[in-house]
């Protein structure tokens, strides 16, 4: 975490550089975490683009896994992976 | 040159407003601040403004818009009264949280309930909190004068502050007077350009405004806001001497009428000042030392100053159109004997709470008024500190 800044050098009116929500890991509060089988998985991307949090991580067309940095376990990955018989995306409980 | 004109206090403020000439506008009428951006979207359809006026649909959407159009980097205005002043609360406080020069006039009325659309100061008082400006003006000359200052003062690099300017609804905001306006093109060059802080459009530099700020930053920006309103202090006595210098007519945090020789003194705002002052005239032919404090700026409070002009006295009577309903008085009443406290002599003070939803305050009531402070300024004692006058 950067120096939290005082009322002197705090710039005014609660106005920020965009993007600096990179910097905040959002993920630390998750009661469940989602798990990927990289064996079944098919890269269909359903997880991607469902994801309200961006926290799919894609490289070169294939889904490599969850940026746990900022996963909420919200589990809509989990809910919407159509592999079949078993799931590629399971939610476990954190520790 | 400047010119003499004939103008009710909507249409002085109307008027301010069109050579201010923002960017954006969006208000919803209310009675009795209507016909100033009545008044001012005509302005608009004659195209003798530049404004994109957005007409919303209450005034939580008006103060809404007028915050997103002063962060996007617009000089932005609305407009209102009462109940409207009440559904813009919430938003009130974000416009100064994030810094917003917005300009707003407000015509003071009653708060319902019971539903009542005549003057008393319920509802800027309830505002008084908000981080926001607040210029009371006595007749439509310094309401017309004070927008243009109210510009100055809020777009000021220290200030960066929201500011409301009042006038009492009906007796100012209706009735015509002569004022002195100056010619389009002073006012436009007293003006300037907008000196946008905020530019949410600029989408070369973003910016995020307004993100959530909790427990380990809220308390800094907060303070932020209060040393923006001590700097206020001094930008408005700035502003206010320049004015004088440049237009003639000097303004401060309050004007003193007879004070400085007076025994005992009225502290008001608004209206009321000018027929205390015409009572106040009588009283002094009959050799009584009366004066009066009317207070133009109300927040920020300009507690040290108003002391040291009061401290002198025997006697005050503070005479406020809102309850407050404190059992203890109004809320002015309190400002005024909180910042008496560290005087080492101090006058007495008594509260006259009048004229709520608009019930005139007569000679009579003024006179009634003016015979108990002699009292008090004689006994040394306050017979009834909190009094209504005009109530059955």
């Amino acid at each position: 975490m950067a120096k939290e800044l005082g009322w002197k050098e705090l710039p005014e009116g609660d106005e920020l550089k965009a993007g600096t929500a990179a910097e905040f890991h959002t993920g630390d509060w998750r009661s469940k975490r989602p798990v990927k089988d990289d064996k079944t998985c098919i890269n269909c991307m359903f997880c991607y683009i469902y994801c309200p949090d961006s926290a799919i991580i894609v490289k070169d067309g294939k889904m490599m896994g969850i940026d746990y940095n900022y996963c909420k376990g919200c589990g809509i990955c989990e809910n919407v992976c159509p592999v079949k018989p078993v799931k590629a995306i399971k939610m476990v409980n954190e520790r | 040159m400047p010119q003499i004109v004939a103008k009710t206090g909507n249409e002085a403020m109307a008027e301010a407003m069109r050579q201010i000439n923002p960017d954006v506008v969006a208000a919803y009428p209310i009675t009795p601040a209507t016909e100033i951006v009545m008044i001012f979207s005509q302005f608009v359809a004659d195209g003798l403004v530049d404004t994109e006026y957005v007409p919303v649909e209450s005034e939580h959407s008006a103060m809404s818009a007028t915050i997103a159009a002063s962060a996007a980097g617009a000089r932005a205005m609305t407009g209102t009264s009462s109940q409207g002043l009440a559904l813009m609360y919430e938003m009130l406080p974000i416009a100064s949280a994030l810094r917003l020069p917005i300009v707003m006039p407000e015509v003071n009325r009653a708060l319902s309930g019971p539903i009542n659309i005549h003057n008393d100061h319920s509802d800027t008082f309830g505002a008084r909190d908000f981080g926001w400006i607040q210029i009371f003006s006595e007749n439509s000359q310094e309401a017309y004068d004070n927008m243009l200052q109210a510009v100055k003062i809020a777009e000021h690099p220290k200030v960066k502050l929201p500011a409301m300017v009042t006038t009492d609804g009906f007796i100012i905001s209706h009735c015509l007077e002569k004022i002195e306006m100056h010619d389009d093109a002073t006012a436009k060059e007293y003006i300037g350009k907008f000196p946008a802080y905020t530019k949410l459009l600029d989408i070369k530099n973003p910016v995020t405004l307004g993100a959530l700020d909790l427990q380990n930053y809220y308390f800094e920006h907060k303070r932020q806001v209060a040393e923006a309103m001590k700097e206020a202090k001094r930008v408005i006595l700035e502003v206010g001497r320049d004015y004088g210098k440049k237009f003639g007519r000097e303004y401060g945090f309050f004007e003193s009428y007879k004070l400085d020789d007076a025994e005992m003194a009225v502290v008001c705002l608004g209206s009321f000042a000018g027929s205390a002052k015409a009572v106040i005239d009588e009283y002094r032919e009959k050799g009584i030392k009366i004066g009066l404090l009317k207070i133009r700026v109300y927040r920020p409070f300009p507690a040290e100053e108003i002391a040291a002009a009061l401290a002198h006295l025997k006697a005050v009577a503070v005479v406020e159109k809102c309850d407050g309903f404190a059992a203890k008085g109004g809320p002015l009443y309190d400002e005024i004997r909180s910042c008496l406290y560290d005087q080492q002599k101090r006058p007495l003070v008594a509260d006259y709470i009048v004229g709520l939803g608009g019930r005139e305050v007569t000679h009579a009531h003024i006179t009634e008024i003016f015979d108990e402070l002699k009292e008090t300024a004689a006994s040394g004692k306050v017979k009834e500190p909190i009094q209504y006058k005009g109530v059955r």
